[in-house]
């Protein structure tokens, strides 16, 4: 790890990722190995052999191997990304350059803009703004982002200070050249830091079950050797005393008790290769191979950010094949954050259609605007026959785009000639006022009191006369202006259902089509506004201009009086048509549901998008379904409304409801209860912590495995907070990598990720778990056997050299391959049938009761592997006509038979035999002879007398025919069982592995048939959201007293402009401006902010 | 150029990586588990009946001579106070015991494979190493000195437990008793007579033991063991070998002699025998038993039943269990379809 060298204390801004630091390292670090049962027990039998008395000398070496192991592949992985500012609390900070980042919590003083604007780009919140300067107190440093208090003491003055005059860090500056702020908050108590949520040891459970695992082992250790020190009393006072004159001890002092105590040690030294070393560093090492599978996947590397997949942190890689829970960001993750503007209705009429052109199959036509200077090159559109309308000059379809110009909250930059570019407050806008510039109604500037556009090449300045601005409850937004022939005009776009409340009576006609066109739309998925418009009378506008007046200013009921009188004028619309924006997904995102919810993983939608957008996305990834009808919202915002809400949740009947909650304790378990039945859960308008809360509860209550996917800052704390985080990497800003385990570029790689991946390391490290307690369990039990036979001395079956090497050479490297090479079937049929992944899930390949069954196994086994050497070689002789039975040939014998068993043992679970398998058996084995060979030869014994005094013992026994004919008993014996029962099992009980295995081999060479990739069209019955994802408050803004005008083409010599283009860039989230006074602001966040919404879909009665 | 930059992170297109790596995908089909039980069985039940049959055609004889019987004529020297004591244990054929015939002993309940009694000896003394007659090794306690502090060579339990009954056999002819020439040459491993066990090379080999001890339990120092053999003697005497070579288990037998000469190579003639015993090892006191052996053997070594019916038996239970995997196999035919 990178040792972050920094003074503590609140005065500096950097911000430690890395796990230790220098002095930390060493108490920190023992304490979360000794989390670890196993190091605990491999430092007690360390100690237990250091006393000589117990002369045994198996090798267990160092305690702190797997410990040393981590702390490399801590270091290799976490790599500390931030780069930081010396910003320090109190200091004045200037924030230069286009795309900064803040990176402290500041006080906006100033900034480059008129009116003290600062645009930035937030990464996880809402915007914030303000001006001034003095002395500050504020609220001690906490995790809500949402809200600021503090007083601003300058002069005589008192300002209070709240959220909308902050700047958070991870914000970032956008098309502002410079800002002045005060730091108030810097590094870990900056909001976004405080609401990362704590980096937690993330630990599979595997290993959390392998240390209750390793706890019953050591109870079954000590009732082993419990049991043979009693043996070894009884023993001693039948026959051992009166063995005394051959075999004298020191029973002088304590006699049978003591020698039964000191049995009681040596046999748990000897019986403690049941759980060696090896096997945590064996699974460390399967651990990073799959890692390594995972950063070298070519399937999971995305060419366009030519990013590929990294495995961030080597130890979780079997978790991702039993994740139950996906906990998911929208923005970003499932979605690119573009939206374009994709189809349209005007006066009945659907433009936007693509026609499949049987010629260019895989080219579409795109529409040329070259007509048009000032078109934005990024636009795309393909259906020739709107451009033709407009050039035709049809009224509807020009006042339709003139609509969309005039009517939007849009700030347009004009950087050099014919270099436009649009801050839109949502990227929706920004696609609509784009389309309309395309098409010829360029936006080119606006003015508190005007908005320039031009009007197929003519210059147009329109008059402003009022915004009705956009509010949740209103679901659209209207403008009147004056055109440059004196009509004035109200032009409105807003939700359908709210539009067409308000339209004039002769429209009811076209409405109809028009209704027809948008379920189309909602079909695909779009998003859709209605457009309409109305001339208003001079006389009407003139009388009601003075009532929005005196409404404004009045100082009580101002809002009703205000929505009032907008409801007023807002009537007898005439319907121009609809828009269709589509929130552009990532590549693949609904098949990767699809294929997700196959495989039983539950997907929750997590996101700080409005209700509205999260459904539709919802519905658009797939992740709702047209089949799950009644989508039930609960939104209450107090504990008894949500509670009421949640109630007819209880009736199992209702397939699906989406909610809101709040996330209160005293709600906590229902809201979960209800929650889990669902098949999907969609949250909204939820804070990063609030995130984290959601999925502690699930991990909580649930005992799942879950996963959160995210690209933000905002995803920080979920990320951390779940089993297994994954980060969308290849974009801007790496907070959410850094604190992943997993990254890759696109969300669809998820599903490779973890339907193969994951599937694999699980299965791998399960066969692995599986067969390594096996072989070491029958290794050891032989020793229990053995017992009953030499007087429970401690004598051990096999050579010493036998034992030490055992687990390190023979059988290391072939249980290496199988858990590094095996895959049941290959990446293909793990796709076509995702059902595979449900075993993972459901822990069936690795459990006490797989536990259990292994150690019968062994149990079994070491019968076999003792019994039947013993009954072959006693008193039995040799061709030559020398006795057979002694020590050091039985041992031999038993050694022998041990490793062709284990070796035939892993054959059976292989199911992938490559020739490296192949090798290492064949391989493990000849290094057997060799090793023993060498190692009873007669010049090692000639260098090392003692330690090698097994010499020529292998020579002696293993040129015996009926060594080897017990030999090949034995190891027959000891899986013919095994065989017998798993070949029943696959017939009588085949599980979903053994179905598609067979199918897969059927199919042999044949890969199978490509799933239907099939465009996911949905029913019409439900109507998309509409297409608002901003706040209001924006209107008041724009026409704004204090707005001032801005020139044409500004600073273009000195500002280097975001990206150099001019076009309308939706990057990152939704580029918003935030108004200088912050009450708009306040008052949504006061609404939405404080509840939690989210949609959920109980569990599908056809499923 | 650029676009090699573009994919400059593209991971290695290897089967290794990708984890594409040919392999053999074998599973545990009926075409494959049921033919391979019944030969397994069939292979079985065939050694089963060659190891069966083999066994069945070697000769042993086994005669206790420990003297727990009162009427036996070894329960005179079963008292530990009686000296030198011999004994005879007469016995017959009735056929011609083929050779060649091996002479074994046997001890039971007795516990060389007991951990202290297996590690009491000093490997490096054994080797002849003189540095180690001086100071054997301390795991030779408590038999590393005696009472005077002398140490003790050969040191340790094993040595010192040496096996010291003596076997005459006689056959009994109507001219009187005709002594059974007894081979005792490499009845021990050739390992350990040639590597594992050297005498010091002084000359004579008795020097080497001044200053040391005979084991408290030897009537005879090392380099005495055997008074006809001058070279039998010291670490590589055989008797001492085979005794060395401690056994697995606490029942086990030794090679003492082979009959090998003259006319008794061929074997033991059908006739009366007398065995006469120098019975000089306690083993009442633990309830051990003594017997000597004799038997001859075959290409798979000495007489042992277990072998060939566990052979036959184990083949036996794979030609059923195939017959009945079959008929399982033909009610739950593996689903075609999921």
């Amino acid at each position: 790890m990178v040792l972050t060298w920094l003074l503590p204390g609140p005065q500096t801004n950097g911000i430690k990722t890395s796990k230790y630091n220098f002095f930390t390292f060493l108490p920190l670090n023992l304490f979360e190995q000794f989390q670890r049962i196993a190091n605990v027990y491999f430092l007690f039998l360390l100690l237990l052999q250091v006393p000589p008395q117990n002369t045994r000398t198996t090798t267990s070496s160092g305690v702190s191997l797997s410990s040393v192991w981590e702390s490399i592949t801590d270091t290799a992985v976490r790599r500390v990304t931030d780069t930081w500012l010396p910003f320090k609390l109190g200091h004045f900070g200037k924030v230069t350059g286009c795309l900064l980042s803040f990176q402290a919590d500041l006080l906006l003083l100033s900034s480059s803009e008129p009116l003290n604007l600062v645009y930035i780009e937030t990464a996880e919140l809402d915007g914030s703004v303000c001006v001034y300067s003095g002395c500050v107190c504020c609220e001690p440093p906490n995790n809500r982002l949402d809200h600021f208090t503090g007083t601003l003491l300058f002069g005589d003055h008192k300002f209070s200070l709240d959220n909308g005059k902050v700047l958070l860090r991870g914000c970032t500056l956008r098309n502002t050249h410079w800002c002045y702020g005060l730091v108030l908050f810097g590094g870990p108590d900056t909001k976004l830091m405080q609401n990362c949520g704590k980096n937690s040891f993330k630990r599979t459970s595997i290993d959390r079950l392998m240390n209750v695992l390793v706890l019953c082992i050591f109870g079954v250790l000590a009732l082993m050797c419990a049991i043979l020190a009693v043996g070894n009393y009884l023993w001693e006072i039948n026959k051992g005393y009166q063995f005394n004159i051959f075999l004298p001890r020191e029973d002088d002092s304590g006699g049978a008790s003591l020698s039964a105590f000191l049995t009681f040690w040596s046999y748990v030294i000897i019986l403690n290769t049941v759980v060696p070393i090896s096997l945590y560093v064996s699974v460390e090492i399967i651990r990073l191979g799959n890692s390594f599978y995972i950063d070298w996947d070519r399937k999971m590397y995305d060419a366009r950010s030519d990013t590929p997949a990294e495995a961030r942190t080597t130890t979780l890689n079997e978790e991702l094949g039993q994740i139950k829970y996906i906990f998911s960001d929208k923005t970003g993750t499932l979605t690119q954050n573009i939206m374009t503007f994709n189809k349209c209705t005007i006066n009945g009429k659907t433009y936007g259609e693509r026609e499949l052109d049987e010629f260019k199959l895989n080219s579409w036509d795109v529409v040329d605007f070259s007509f048009n200077p000032l078109a934005d090159p990024k636009f795309s559109f393909y259906d020739h026959s709107l451009v033709e309308a407009v050039k035709l000059g049809i009224p509807e379809v020009q006042g339709f785009f003139r609509l969309l110009a005039l009517c939007h909250t849009v700030m347009a930059e004009e950087k050099s000639k014919d270099q436009l570019a649009y801050q839109a407050q949502s990227p929706d806008e920004g696609a609509l006022v784009t389309a309309a510039r395309n098409f010829g109604f360029v936006f080119r500037s606006r003015t508190p009191e005007s908005i320039t556009i031009m009007e197929m090449g003519k210059q147009q300045r329109y008059e402003l006369l009022a915004i009705l601005d956009f509010d949740n409850v209103r679901k659209r937004m209207s403008v009147i202006v004056r055109s440059p022939e004196g009509k004035v005009s109200l032009y409105c776009k807003g939700a359908d259902s709210v539009i067409f409340e308000r339209l004039n009576p002769s429209c009811r006609k076209l409405m109809e089509v028009t209704t027809e066109h948008l379920n189309e739309f909602a079909g695909d998925g779009l998003r859709t506004l209605a457009l309409a418009y109305k001339d208003v009378d001079e006389d009407f506008f003139s009388r009601w201009k003075q009532q929005h007046h005196k409404a404004s200013t009045a100082l009580e009921n101002r809002e009703a009086q205000l929505d009032q009188l907008f409801e007023e004028i807002e009537t007898d619309l005439l319907l121009l048509g609809a828009t269709a924006i589509e929130d552009k997904l990532q590549d693949g995102v609904p098949q990767t549901i699809e294929q997700l919810a196959k495989a039983d993983i539950k997907i929750w939608v997590l996101t700080g998008d409005k209700q509205e957008t999260a459904e539709n996305i919802g519905y658009s990834c797939n992740l709702l379904r047209e089949e799950m009808n009644d989508v039930f919202i609960v939104s209450g915002n107090t504990p008894e409304e949500v509670k009421q809400q949640l109630s007819p949740v209880y009736d199992p009947v209702h397939p699906i409801i989406p909610q809101a909650y709040a996330l209160e304790e005293a709600m906590e378990l229902e809201f979960l209860w209800t929650a889990c039945m669902c098949q999907a859960v969609i949250c909204c308008r939820v804070t990063p912590l609030q995130k984290a809360q959601v999925v502690e509860l699930v991990k909580k209550y649930k005992k799942a495995v879950t996963l959160a996917i995210g690209d933000g800052a905002n995803d920080v704390s979920m990320i951390k907070a779940a089993h297994i985080g994954v980060g969308i990497s290849g974009q801007e800003g790496m907070q959410a990598v850094s604190s992943s385990d997993y990254s890759f570029a696109q969300f669809r790689f998820l599903q490779r990720l973890l339907l193969v991946h994951g599937r694999w390391s699980y299965l791998r490290m399960c066969k692995f778990l599986r067969y390594f307690f096996y072989k070491n369990f029958t290794f050891t039990f032989v020793h229990f056997w053995f017992a009953f036979f030499c007087g429970f001395s401690a004598q051990t079956v096999y050579d010493e050299w036998f034992i030490t090497l055992y687990n390190l050479v023979y059988t290391a490297l072939p249980v290496l391959g199988l858990s590094l090479f095996d895959q049941d079937v290959n990446d293909a049929w793990s796709f076509q049938h995702p059902q595979l992944y449900v075993p993972g899930q459901l822990n069936l390949y690795f459990s006490k009761m797989a536990f259990f069954k292994c150690a019968l196994h062994s149990g079994f086994s070491s019968l076999v592997l003792f019994f039947i050497p013993y009954a072959a070689m006693s008193d039995s002789m040799r061709q030559d006509g020398k006795d057979l039975g002694d020590y050091q040939s039985f041992a031999v014998v038993t050694q022998t038979c041990l490793l062709f068993t284990v070796c035939i043992q892993l054959s059976l679970e292989m199911s992938y035999w490559t020739a490296v398998n192949t090798l290492f058996i064949v391989g493990s084995l000849l290094l057997y002879f060799g090793v023993t060979f060498t190692m009873y030869s007669n010049g090692l014994f000639r260098l090392f007398p003692s330690a090698f005094s097994f010499i020529g013992t292998a020579r002696n026994t293993l040129n015996q025919s009926n060594v080897w004919l017990t030999i090949l008993l034995t190891s027959i014996l000891c899986v013919l069982p095994v065989l017998t029962y798993r070949f029943l099992t696959i017939l009588l009980w085949p599980t979903i592995n053994d179905k598609v295995m067979f199918k897969a081999r059927q199919a042999k060479a044949a890969p199978p048939p490509p799933s239907k990739r099939t465009r996911i069209r949905r029913g019409s019955s439900r109507r998309s959201g509409y297409a608002f994802s901003h706040a209001q408050g924006y209107g008041e803004l724009v026409t704004s007293r204090r707005f001032l005008r801005r020139p044409a083409v500004s600073h273009s010599s000195h500002f280097t402009p975001m990206k150099s283009t001019s076009s309308f860039i939706p990057m990152g989230r939704s580029a918003g401006y935030s108004p200088t006074d912050g009450p708009h602001n306040a008052k949504a966040q006061g609404v939405e902010g404080t509840s939690l919404q989210m949609y959920r879909i109980i569990q599908d009665q056809t499923l | 150029m650029s676009k090699e930059e573009n994919t400059a992170n593209r991971p290695d297109n290897t089967a290794f990586t990708q984890q594409r790596l040919p392999a053999w995908q074998p599973m545990l089909s009926a075409g494959i588990v049921i033919p391979g039980f019944v030969i397994i069985g069939v292979a079985f039940i065939g050694i089963g009946v060659a190891l069966f049959v083999t066994s069945q055609n070697i000769q042993v004889l086994e005669k206790d001579y420990t003297g727990i019987e009162t009427n036996s004529s070894c329960f005179k020297c079963t008292n530990p106070r009686v000296k030198n004591c011999n004994c005879t244990i007469n016995f017959s054929l009735d056929k011609l015991f083929e050779g060649p015939v091996f002479v074994y002993y046997g001890l039971s309940n007795y516990f060389q494979n007991y951990r202290k009694y297996g590690a009491s000896k000093d490997a490096a003394q054994l080797t002849g190493d003189l540095a180690y007659f001086t100071e054997p090794s301390t795991s030779c306690v408590p038999y590393q000195r005696d009472a005077k502090n002398k140490p003790i060579v050969p040191c340790g339990s094993i040595a010192n437990s040496m096996f010291n009954d003596t076997f005459k056999l006689f056959q009994i002819v109507n001219s009187g008793n005709v002594a059974v020439p007894l081979d005792g040459k490499g009845i021990a491993w050739w390992t350990d007579y040639n590597i594992k066990y050297r005498n010091p090379t002084t000359n004579p080999l008795k020097n080497a033991f001044n200053d040391t001890v005979k084991p408290i339990f030897w009537p005879r120092p090392a380099y005495e063991l055997d008074t006809t053999n001058a070279a039998n003697n010291g670490f590589i005497n055989q008797d001492f070998l085979v005794w060395m070579r401690r056994s697995a288990l606490p029942n086990f037998r030794k090679l003492y002699r082979r009959i090998t000469e003259g006319e008794y190579a061929k074997g033991l003639p059908a006739g009366d025998y007398a065995l006469v015993i120098g019975y000089n090892y306690p083993v009442k006191a633990f309830d051990g038993r003594k017997k000597v052996v004799f038997s001859n053997v075959s290409w798979m070594g000495g007489k042992n039943q277990f072998l060939g019916i566990a052979y036959l038996v184990i083949g036996s239970l794979c030609v059923v269990m195939s017959i009945v995997m079959l008929i399982v196999y033909a009610k739950f035919k593996f689903p075609d379809e999921e």
